[in-house]
């Protein structure tokens, strides 16, 4: 024990000079700061792209990587609401409470959609500050990124040249890569599409998309076969061209749905691993692209 | 230039003993200096021009920090707990644990039949300051307030480490930190019973430290008043509990995590009011005075596939403690027809036991449950009043099984079934029937 601890603390200030340790709640945050802070950062998803970002366990490994960390990057506006605070409490790490400059939350520098109007919670898991799905719309990225990199850059300054200049490079190849996704979105527009929850609302926004139906009855609030009954009779007569579910949600439901109405089913990769394909955010975009493509007449 | 000038005067008037040669010297210096602060006064000047020349590759978006509504962020975090249940239980006038001196009754001590709102909390948390964040937990009783947990914890202190004083519930074991309503079964453990009625709180003050280390690593050490049953509240200046606590944990794969932990508490009691049947099966009063010692281990295994724990999910959690009693026991009886007479002797007994549940969510919004209790009298010496009161081997056991189901992350109804073995003249089957809510803010749960 003794020798362990003495370990411990010969190691502490080493690990103080080794590169910037990020801990990001989410797969797309960990791409966004892979691509900013590139071998200059040390980055941890405490997500994969399979698993709820609302329900998570505030594992004892997230703990000790938190407990390491020099900046958390996570979305905000509650989607971690469930998880983030133990996480916070339990690690001991003053640097990145909320409030200091190793906090950073992605929902702060986007502009939110779906913000309730009253909050209830008789409508469901509502976020009060919006919806916190917001990296969904690749422009959002962009303006996320750009405050990113400064908090990086602000964090590591020794380093800040290089983030800016990966942040950049970064930058200009993501404003083409826009460009090129919104030309090819061209015969998406009004598309009619039903999803399971509201995770793509920027997405649909973004691309001009109609969103006809959302599968359950109350964000966060599993559908019922009663109630995807009664909106398989509802949309019947102007069926959606496809149904939407991120790759973390339950089949079930998209597919009844799908099925019952004659529409293909989209498992949209939603964020980094999402599926095979999407391994980075250029793919991530173009993979989502494709399939929606695919479904348009 | 003026400045220059003027410094100089200056210097001249303040040592006029100064030699003219010296004067002279400062001067160069002093010119020296103002060329070089004007040369790089403007390269800096150039380097503005000239990135004022270039046009903004990116106009920087406007940071919508405050677009958010940040609706009572100076307010507490507030939540209020609802929960009630229904009861079958058999007519049972004195509730025990067989062999084991009973722990003082924690708020809800599940001995009520029929209908009862149990476990009202009121939960208020918040950042005092950048330096502290406090919480306190108060249950809402009939005509009283008790509360659970008021304490303050540092947040800036660095180095993984923490200091929270007040009163809290120690980090000792697995269960001990959480309330009933973040319970899995509608009762506590047989273990946490006989170990401290409901859970081990102090008034006092608490050290962690977290390691820098991929596997997570706390160690913990509390000092407090005691007051809680193993302890009693003592007239004295000096810590009446002390308690050591390390856990560590991991995942193996993105499936499976882990989280293993032990304890050891010492307390001190000073006449320690408890109820036992005598040999005569009359209510003896017993006071005991001396130390307390246990050991507390825990192990908790959850897992999920692919580590969504949304559609299902399964956990398996068992704690297993050696307790140790050293000091004096006075029996007396109230009644003429009672053995004890009032002696007081040397009381010795170590005791252990053990509790292992497994909860499954083997679909959203339900999960089912079973839990083993057992728990080992071990060995208690009375000294001279083993003759007044009576040593058992029984070993207290029970089994639940229980299933709930969820309509939301706020609401939970339950449905339980025990059968208890507490006590060797008892077999019986309780059924229970329980609602748990919360209203407000979004309660996050550890692991």
């Amino acid at each position: 024990m003794k020798r362990l601890l003495v370990c411990l603390t010969l190691w502490a200030p080493l690990a103080a000079h080794a590169a910037l340790n990020v801990f990001a709640c989410e797969p797309e945050w960990a791409a966004l700061a892979t691509e900013i802070g590139g071998a200059d950062v040390r980055v941890y998803a405490a997500t994969t792209a399979q698993q709820d970002p609302h329900r998570i366990e505030a594992r004892p490994s997230l703990i000790a990587q938190m407990r390491r960390a020099d900046l958390v990057v996570c979305s905000g506006a509650d989607l971690e609401a469930g998880w983030l605070p133990v996480l916070l409490r339990e690690s001991n790490n003053p640097a990145v409470q909320p409030g200091r400059p190793g906090y950073f939350e992605a929902s702060r520098f986007a502009p939110l959609r779906d913000k309730p109007a009253s909050l209830d919670r008789s409508q469901g898991d509502v976020h009060a500050a919006g919806n916190p799905h917001l990296h969904a719309d690749p422009r959002n990225l962009a303006r996320v990124g750009a405050a990113l990199a400064a908090r990086m850059s602000e964090l590591d300054p020794a380093r800040a040249a290089a983030h800016q200049a990966r942040w950049q490079a970064f930058s200009a190849r993501w404003t083409a890569a826009i460009a090129g996704w919104e030309a090819r979105a061209a015969p998406l527009r009004n598309m009619p599409v039903a999803v399971q929850h509201t995770s793509f609302s920027y997405l649909i926004a973004w691309l001009g998309l109609r969103e006809v139906a959302i599968l359950e009855p109350r964000p966060g609030i599993d559908p019922s076969v009663a109630h995807l009954g009664r909106l398989a009779a509802q949309l019947q007569a102007d069926p959606p061209r496809a149904v939407l579910r991120a790759a973390y949600q339950s089949p079930r439901p998209a597919d009844w749905l799908a099925q019952r109405l004659g529409v293909p089913a989209l498992t949209l990769p939603y964020t980094v691993g999402g599926n095979a394909r999407a391994g980075d955010l250029f793919a991530l975009f173009d993979d989502t692209l494709d399939q929606l493509l695919k479904a348009a007449p | 230039m003026f400045r220059t000038t003027l410094l100089a005067a200056a210097l001249t008037a303040a040592f006029p003993a100064f030699a003219q040669s010296d004067l002279d010297a400062l001067r160069a210096e002093l010119k020296e200096m103002k060329t070089a602060y004007e040369a790089r006064i403007a390269a800096l000047e150039a380097r503005v021009q000239q990135a004022e020349a270039k046009p903004a590759a990116q106009p920087a978006p406007a940071p919508q920090a405050d677009s958010a509504p940040v609706a009572g962020r100076f307010n507490p975090d507030i939540s209020l707990i609802l929960q009630g249940r229904y009861a079958h239980l058999d007519d049972i006038d004195e509730r025990r644990i067989e062999g084991f001196l009973p722990a003082g009754h924690g708020h809800g001590d599940g001995a009520s039949r029929g209908f009862s709102v149990d476990g009202t909390e009121l939960i208020l948390s918040a950042s005092i300051d950048p330096y502290f964040r406090g919480q306190a937990i108060l249950a809402l009783l009939d005509e009283e307030v008790a509360i659970e947990e008021a304490w303050v914890q540092t947040t800036r202190l660095g180095h993984g480490v923490s200091v929270k004083a007040g009163r809290f519930r120690s980090g000792l074991g697995y269960q001990n930190e959480k309330h009933p309503h973040a319970w899995d079964f509608a009762d506590s453990s047989l273990m946490y019973r006989a170990l401290f009625g409901e859970g081990y709180g102090h008034d006092g003050v608490q050290l962690k430290w977290v390691a820098p280390t991929d596997l997570f690593m706390e160690f913990g050490a509390e000092a407090g008043r005691g007051a809680g049953f193993p302890g009693t509240d003592r007239n004295t200046n000096g810590a009446g509990a002390y308690t050591l606590f390390g856990h560590v944990g991991g995942d193996v794969g993105t499936s499976h995590s882990w989280r293993a932990g032990l304890a050891w508490l010492s307390a001190k009691a000073d006449e320690r009011e408890g109820e036992l049947e005598d040999l005569n099966d009359e209510h003896a009063e017993t006071l005991f005075s001396g130390t307390s010692k246990a050991w507390v281990a825990d192990f908790v295994w959850k897992w999920a596939p692919d580590g969504n724990a949304r559609e299902r999910n399964f956990s398996f959690a068992a704690e297993y403690f050696r307790r140790a009693e050293r000091g004096s026991l006075l029996c007396k009886d109230n009644t003429p027809a009672g053995a004890c007479n009032g002696t007081a002797d040397t009381y010795r007994s170590s005791q252990s036991g053990y509790y292992a549940q497994a909860v499954y969510q083997f679909m959203p919004r339900w999960r089912s449950g079973y839990r083993y209790d057992r728990l080992n009298p071990g060995s208690v010496d009375f000294g001279a009043n083993n003759a007044f009161l009576p040593i058992t081997n029984h070993q207290p056991t029970r089994h639940s099984l229980m299933l709930d189901y969820s309509p939301s992350e706020f609401s939970r109804l339950r449905l339980q079934y025990s059968k208890d073995q507490s006590m060797a003249s008892q077999n019986e089957n309780q059924w229970f029937v329980q609602y748990i809510h919360s209203l407000g803010s979004h309660g996050a749960h550890k692991f």
